[in-house]
This record gives C-alpha cells, structure tokens and sequence, in this order.
C-alpha cells in the first residue's frame, strides 16, 4: 500500500484508470502517512473523514467511466487558498478562528477536475517568511534532515510533497516562496506567469506579485497539475484572458532549446557547491543538444531592494482589513476603537509580518513615496526590460534558485539575511516571468535546485527543458 | 465689521452616487432602505483573498458626466488605494482615484439672476463608497451596516470659482439636474446619493493670495449647504477682523445648532499613503468610446431650455422652472403630446400643480395628477366646458380622489353654465339686488363690470361662462 503513494502522478492516474488500484486505497495510505508524520508538521488541516467519502464517489465515477481528469487523486492545498465552510488561516494567529464562506478559484477548479483534497499546509505567517518559522502553527520540518528548515513561505506544501504525504500540493510564490521550499526539499516547483493563475480567494501578501502554482514529484506532475489549475477567470481582473496551452503534452513535445546564462551573476556565486553544481547542470543540458548564450541582466543585483519595498507596501495595505472588527483575532482587552484595532493587531500578527508592515507603511508615507516606492517600480521596470532583452536571444535562463541548500532551523535570525534566501527567485517575480526549480545536486547533503526562467506565457518550454533534465537525471528522484 | 471689506472664495467637492445596477467591484445590488447587511456579498464585507472586479457601468456614467461638462477625459483610468481606518471600511483602503481621474477638467455654467458665470470643474474621479457606522441603536456597542458599501461614486471636485451661498447652491443645483438629465443619478439629497464638503476661505479683494481654508465635511442638503457656508463666512471674518487666524482644519456643521465645529487639523490629518490599486489594471478609453458618448448624450437641460423657448414660445423663467429637473420637463412634453397650448400648460405646471406638489410635500414623480389629468382639464376649458375656478377646484378633487376628468366633472356638478337664459335669470337677479351699482355702471363707472360678473360667478359656484356673463351684461348696458 505505502508504494502507491510513491508514485509519480502520471502512474497514479494510470493506475486509478485502469482500476489496478483504488482511490480508497489510495487515499487512505496517504492519511496513515500523515498521521505516522504528523512531527514534521506539515498540515495544519487533515480533512480525513471527508476525503474517504469523496474517495469512495471517485472510485464509483471511476468505474462508471466518469472519470475527471483528476478523479481520485489525494492532493494538498496551501493554508493560503479559501475553502467554503473550512478554516482557512495562512499560518497565522489572526485567521485562526477563520471559516471562509467561500471558495478559492484554485480549489474550485482542482476540486471539479476530481482531486480528493486531503487537507491544508503549513506555511510561513500570511506567506511571509523563507524558512517556515514564522508560523503560528509552528514550523514544518525538513523531511530529508529534521533539523533542517523546510524553506518558505510553502514548506508546508514541499515538505507533504517530499515526505509522499500527497500527491502534489497547490502553493504561492510572491519572492520564491514556491521555488525555494521546492529547492531545500529536493522536488519541483513551479510559479507560473503572474495570472495564469487566478487569484481569487487566495489570500493576499503582495498582489502584484502573489501568483500560485504547484510543487510536485517531478515537472511532468507538475505540467499535469498546473494545466487542470490555469486559466483565465473573470473574477480576478489581473487574470490573463490567454489560452492555456497543454503542458502535459509540452512537457514531452520535442523542443529546441537556447538557454541564456548570466554571467556575471553565476561568477559572483559564493558558495562553490551551488556554482560548480550549476555549471554541471549546464554541461548536461549542453551535452543534450541546447545551445547555451551569456545574457546580461544588468539590473538584476537591484531586485532585492525594490522587491522589500514593493511587496510590503502592497502588504501594508492588504493586511489592513484585519482590524478584529468582522471576523479574525479579536481582543479582550477593547475600551476603545483605537484599543481594538491595536490590541487586536498587535495580539493576531507575528513579528515578521508586523516588521513587514512597518517597511510598507514607512515607504508609502507622504515625503517617502517617490524616494521608495515610485523609486522601486522604476527599477521593476528595468528589471522587466532586461528580461525582455534577453528573451530576443535565448528561450529560457537558468539560474541557481538558492545561494545555498537548506540550513538548520534557528540559525538565521537576521532578518536581512533571511531576506537573501530570495535573492535569485525576486526577479521572476519582478518581471512576472515563469519560472521552475527543479533538484540539480547536492550541497552539504542536502538537495539544490537549478532555476529555469521562461518567457512570458511560456511555461511549456522551461517544463520541457525541465523534464529533459529529469529524463538525464536521478536528483528528482526521493531516496 | 462690515463683510464688504471680504470677499470669500468657495470650492465644492461634490459626491454623486451613481445609479448603477450594481456595486463599483461587486455584483451587489444597490438598494435603498433594504435590512442591513443583506446587500454586502464577500467582496463588500472585505474578505480574505477576494479581488475588486470594475461595473464598466460606472464608467459609462462617469463618462456621460465628463461628456456633458464638457471635460477632457482621460485616456487611461487608473484606481488607487486610499488608506486609512474606520470600521466602515471594511479594506482598511478605499479604492478611489488620485493621478489620471477619469474626468479631467471642464466647467459648468450658472445663473445668477439675469447673469451667468462659469465654474471650473477640476476633475471627478470614480471611487468606491464606505457602509454606515450606526451608533445610536444599541448602549454600548455601535452597529456597522455594509449595505452602501462599495456603491458606486462620483466626487466631482470644483475650482475655487465660487464666491457666495449662493452660488454655491445654484452650482449643486446644476449638478443635481445634468446628472438626473443623463440619468446617472436620482440626485436625492436626502438618501445620501448627493454629499458635499466644501472649501471656505476668504480674503481680501486686492489679495492675490488666497485665504487659509477650512473644509466642512458631509451636508447633505441644500439648504445645509447655504446655511454651513454663510455661517463659516461669517465665523472666519469675524475671527479676522478680531486680529486671529484662520486655522487650516476640517470641521463638521451642526444643523441643529446651525454652526460648524472643529473635528481635526491639519497636523492631525490623516496621510492616505496613496498607491496604484495592484488589483486592478489601468482601463484604456479609447477616442471611440467617447465619440460614442457625446453623440448619445440625452438632451442637457440648456438646451431642452432653449428648444422649449424657441419651439413653445416659453418665456425664459416658464423654459427654466420646467427644465430644472428631468421629471418635470417629461412632465411638461406629457402634457403636450395631447395637444394643448404650451404656454397654457406650463402655467398650470408651475401654478397650480407646483403648489399641491409643496402643499403635499412631494415631488412631480409622486404626483396624483397625471399629464393626462391636466391636458384634459385644459381642453375643457378651452371647449368651454368647464369654468376656471372650476377647473382649479377640479384639479384638486383628481388629486385627494383621483379619477377620470370627463366623469368627475359631471359627477361634481362643475359643467359650465352657457345656456343664456340661465345665466341671464341669475343676472337679473344680480342687477334687482344691486341696483344702484347698475345705475353707476350704466353712467359709465367701467369697473363695476367685474363685480357683477363676479356675483353671478359666485350664485353660480363659479360654473358660469364668464364670457356669456360678459356678454348678457354688454347686452342689458346698452338697451
């Protein structure tokens, strides 16, 4: 039974069709899985009673030939993602006591393609943090090594991914909060192009650079999971209104590929491991046929700075509405409207996010706003024009996702250190590029990740290319 | 003290709800009056993870308004979030406008007496509204009521054009009737679909410079409005001439004490951190759209104004009075398409209908009398029918009974009285009582023919034709 949840998510499908096993089956050794792992953490919601039902209407679908293109499969969501009548909290204290009344678009749409929804992940609070400590539920543990750091925001979701506690699990990525969970626990993630995906009712960080995706066993799961999740909906405005391409067939279409290196950027590279693991990478794809060009993103050392001005403005403002006045944290302690926005939320944000809000606040007060923010969306937009550039020449970039693989929990407690977890990741973000991490190496023991960086609306290619490097590689395989 | 020596200088800030289906970024409907909360879908109430959809009816109306001033309109409308704490605000932000308003500048013209003068209109910027903080419903606790949250506004800002009461008053009239002519509006002061602040300050003739200002906050009617403004005037010479300064400061009227307070200076001011709504992308309008606009703009109320001087031979105050709101002037053509003189119907329009409508306290659309009611009422007149007196006693048994013209005259007994030798009986019986007026009139005393005419009026309960009066009494004169 434990060797179904071992497969890859094209062998479950294969074999929930042609009824070699159960979708019961399935599901419940998923569930004894996460129960005999409850210590790493990984859930902060199971909903066991209800995926048995539902696993026992995907088997009957099944076998009257009604199957989804899902049907049956145990799937996890991120804590981030509103389900109707489910507590919804983004790891945080303030949305501990959150019912939503509704659903996210990104449920919604797994949910009618047949996935069995086993429960919700931990992540970082309200998606802010690179190593899954600022929870309120706790943080998850590194499966690989216990006294690692999962990475963030959605260690939750790489973690259940890489301890076989789902099948693949939905997940955001605002800095690299996908990329780089996926990147320390040693599986593929993928952040689409900014609204791809819809946004709606998942709960917002920075929303001009919030976008979900998935984190999977390998990127043809992942192709197959992002293309039952895309698609244009008319309830989130900055959703594109372009046709989804089919990734599960891009992912094994025979393509050409030119990646671009940037150099300067690679040289720089402090940590030998991840370097030389890089260039080993790149060697092997070379070998398979792609063609390799130095590009030059000139303005991609300022990523960082206007990213942690750009994404905790709009958080400043995002997480105004948790005022304890309609639903969320409330205080005891209220004598006053002032006490009960203050007590309220001082009380239900943790430390980071607070800081976060702080940072966002200070760079939109009248006297700062040119010399932060409007500063910051000058530099997104250089950002964005060098990428542009590059995309004339290559067909994709690859980069590391991380400077370093995981490290222990507790042993970064400077904030702008942990900021620099992001430090490859932010420009796709920037940009709104596509961008996949997939496992490259080692460093350390622990796994590292290769970036590849698509163009816009081209998630098919670097999926291809990633699975190229997969079908050349055992790195993505769990051992 | 003498205000001659002060000229002051007004500015209008104008919000006009829009009569939209349903709400700026939610599909809720508007209503007023209906149970609290009951109008407030996920999207109004501020939820965790919901995004703002723009109603392209709002656009529309804001451009008809644009359109009808005269205004430039911007290419490009982009929103912006405007922060700041209140328990109505269920964001923490208001999405309104800042740069590119979607109504730029443009002017609308006054009367003032014989006179007119132009008001420069800033810009008017689209904007969502906040829901009802209700604080004398329950001891102890206030009550929030999210029904008006998110309806759609128009806050149409003026230059500082203004220098009176006055003027202010016949600029908000104007106003109020464009936007009932497009039909963006009820314009109902009294449910809040017009609010107004307005800028006060004065100075001297000669001064180049402006005077410091004070802003007065929320009156919302006319009447307010001329009494707030007149009030601060007087407030702000007052304290001028007794050698204080004007403090910059925004302060509330008081309509039960008629006076304006303090509520909160300048440094107390709130900062709003203004910002690009990242959920929302900026809406292109194209030369088209607008082109579009302009040629199906209804008719404006200048204008109708003019047609009905030109082609009804109304007099410039019969032409005004009918066209100062769009039910009156419907009204009026109403009455027309049945075919009776406009210069009569106006007159019965501004007279005698206008006076059961105060008497009433009501307005045209409430109206018991019908254009039907009054074009018939005419016509009997003008076949002789029915007398004038009785025609006006009949207009106000249609409005407390209600009723069909031709029925209720007989029902009344109102038929005229023009058989001769009725009516001659009747005056015979006037001369006998009151022969020595007869003798007078005889000997050439001309005024006297009134009296005797009105006694057979009076004997007949005014059912007799005056004309037939008239001409038995020429006829008995010169026997």
């Amino acid at each position: 039974m434990s060797e179904l949840i071992k497969l890859s998510l094209t062998d479950q499908i294969l074999g929930l069709t042609d009824k070699s096993f159960s979708s019961k089956e399935i599901t419940e050794a998923y569930l004894n899985e996460i129960k005999k792992k409850k210590s790493l953490n990984c859930y902060i919601s199971v909903f066991e009673e209800e995926s048995k039902e539902n696993a026992l209407i995907a088997d009957e679908n099944i076998i009257k030939n009604k199957a989804r293109p899902l049907e049956g499969i145990p799937i996890a969501h991120k804590d981030i993602f509103c389900i109707k009548d489910k507590k919804t909290t983004c790891g945080s204290k303030m949305l501990s006591n959150f019912i939503s009344p509704y659903s996210s678009e990104v449920f919604s749409k797994l949910d009618n393609a047949g996935a069995i929804t086993l429960g919700k992940t931990n992540m970082d609070e309200f998606a802010m943090g690179s190593s899954n400590e600022t929870s309120f539920y706790g943080n998850v543990l590194n499966p690989i090594n216990e006294k690692l750091s999962p990475g963030g925001s959605s260690g939750g979701s790489a973690a259940a991914v890489r301890a076989n506690l789902c099948s693949f699990a939905t997940a955001t990525d605002t800095g690299g909060s996908i990329r780089q969970p996926a990147s320390f626990c040693g599986v593929t993630g993928i952040k689409p192009t900014y609204g791809r995906v819809s946004r709606w009712g998942m709960i917002a960080f920075a929303s001009s650079l919030d976008q979900a995706g998935i984190i999977a066993k390998n990127a043809k799961d992942a192709a197959i999971a992002l293309k039952y999740m895309s698609g244009f909906d008319q309830k989130d405005s900055t959703s594109l209104n372009e046709e989804v391409k089919d990734f599960q067939k891009e992912v094994d279409a025979k393509q050409d590929h030119v990646i671009g290196i940037p150099k300067e950027l690679i040289e720089n590279i402090k940590n030998d491991q991840v370097r030389d693991s890089f260039n080993n990478s790149i060697s092997i794809l070379e070998k398979d046929g792609a063609k390799i060009e130095e590009i030059n993103l000139p303005h991609i050392e300022y990523s960082l700075p206007a990213y942690y001005v750009i994404a905790p403005a709009e958080c400043s403002a995002n997480l105004a509405r948790y005022d304890g006045i309609r639903f969320g944290h409330r205080s005891d302690s209220v004598s006053s409207l002032e006490d009960l926005y203050v007590n309220s939320r001082t009380e239900g944000f943790g430390r980071e996010v607070k800081n976060r809000i702080f940072i966002g606040t200070f760079c939109l007060s009248a006297g700062y706003y040119d010399a932060f923010y409007n500063k910051a969306l000058k530099i997104r937009n250089l950002i964005k024009n060098d990428f542009d550039e590059a995309f004339k020449k290559v067909s994709s970039i690859a980069m590391p996702t991380c400077s370093n693989s995981s490290f222990e929990l507790g042993s970064i407690s400077d904030p702008v250190e942990m900021y620099e977890q992001d430090i490859y990741t932010i420009p796709a973000n920037l940009a709104g590029l596509p961008a996949i991490s997939i496992p490259s190496g080692i460093a350390n023991e622990m796994p590292i990740g290769l970036q590849l960086i698509g163009n816009y609306l081209d998630e098919g290619r670097i999926l291809n290319l990633a699975n190229k490097f997969q079908k050349l590689t055992d790195f993505h395989e769990f051992k | 003290m003498s205000s001659n020596n002060w000229q002051p200088v007004i500015g209008l800030e104008v919000h006009v709800q829009l009569a939209t289906k349903t709400k700026l970024f939610s599909s809720s409907p508007i209503a007023f009056g209906a149970e609290p909360n009951t109008q407030a879908n996920e999207i109004d109430l501020g939820l965790p993870g919901v995004l703002p959809v723009l109603n392209k009816e709002a656009i529309s109306h804001a451009l008809k308004f644009g359109c009808a001033i005269n205004a430039e309109i911007s290419e490009k409308v982009i929103f912006a979030r405007k922060n700041y704490f209140y328990p109505d605000l269920p964001k923490g932000y208001q999405i309104s406008q800042l740069d590119d308003p979607i109504v730029g500048k443009g002017s609308i013209k006054i009367k003032l007496g014989e006179k007119s003068k132009i008001i420069g209109v800033t810009r008017a910027h689209l904007e969502e509204d906040a829901g009802k903080s209700i604080h004398d419903l329950y001891s102890n606790n206030s009550a929030i009521d999210l029904n008006r949250a998110g309806t759609c506004l128009l806050e149409i800002v003026s230059e500082p054009d203004l220098s009176s009461a006055e003027e202010a008053i016949e600029y908000l009239k104007k106003i109020h009737s464009i936007v009932t002519f497009l039909g963006i509006s009820d314009g109902d002061m009294s449910q809040g679909s017009m609010r107004c602040d307005a800028n006060v300050s004065v100075k001297k003739p000669n001064d180049h410079e402006l005077g410091t200002r004070t802003e007065l906050k929320n009156i919302n009617s006319f009447k307010f409005v001329e009494k707030a403004i007149i009030f601060e005037i007087d407030r702000q010479i007052k304290e001028l001439e007794n050698g204080k300064e004007i403090i910059q400061e925004t302060r509330l009227y008081d309509s039960k004490k008629n006076l304006t307070q303090s509520m909160r200076s300048k440094e107390e001011a709130n900062d709003y951190r203004y910002f690009p709504e990242p959920d929302l992308i900026p809406i292109k309008i194209s030369k088209d759209q607008i082109n579009n606009v302009r040629k199906n703009l209804p008719e404006l109320p200048e204008i109708m104004k003019e047609r009905f001087m030109k082609s009804y031979g109304l007099s410039n105050e019969n032409a005004e009075l009918v066209t100062a709101n769009k039910e009156t002037a419907s009204f009026f053509e109403d009455v027309l398409s049945y075919k009776v003189s406009p210069k009569i119907a106006v007159n019965w329009i501004t007279g005698d209908l206008f006076a059961l409508l105060n008497k009433n306290d009501t307005n045209i659309l409430e109206s018991e009398v019908s254009p039907k009611h009054i074009a018939e009422i005419i016509q009997n007149i003008e076949d002789q029918k029915i007398s004038g007196p009785s025609a006006k006693k009949l207009l106000e048994i249609v409005w407390s009974k209600g009723g069909e013209i031709q029925e209720l005259i007989q029902k009344e007994g109102l038929e005229q009285i023009s058989n001769d030798d009725e009516i001659e009986k009747i005056l015979d019986e006037v001369i006998f009582e009151n022969q020595k007026q007869f003798e007078q009139l005889k000997s050439g005393k001309d005024r006297l023919q009134g009296f005797f005419v009105g006694q057979v009026m009076k004997k007949t309960s005014g059912s007799a034709s005056p004309k037939v009066v008239n001409k038995l009494l020429k006829d008995k004169l010169s026997k």
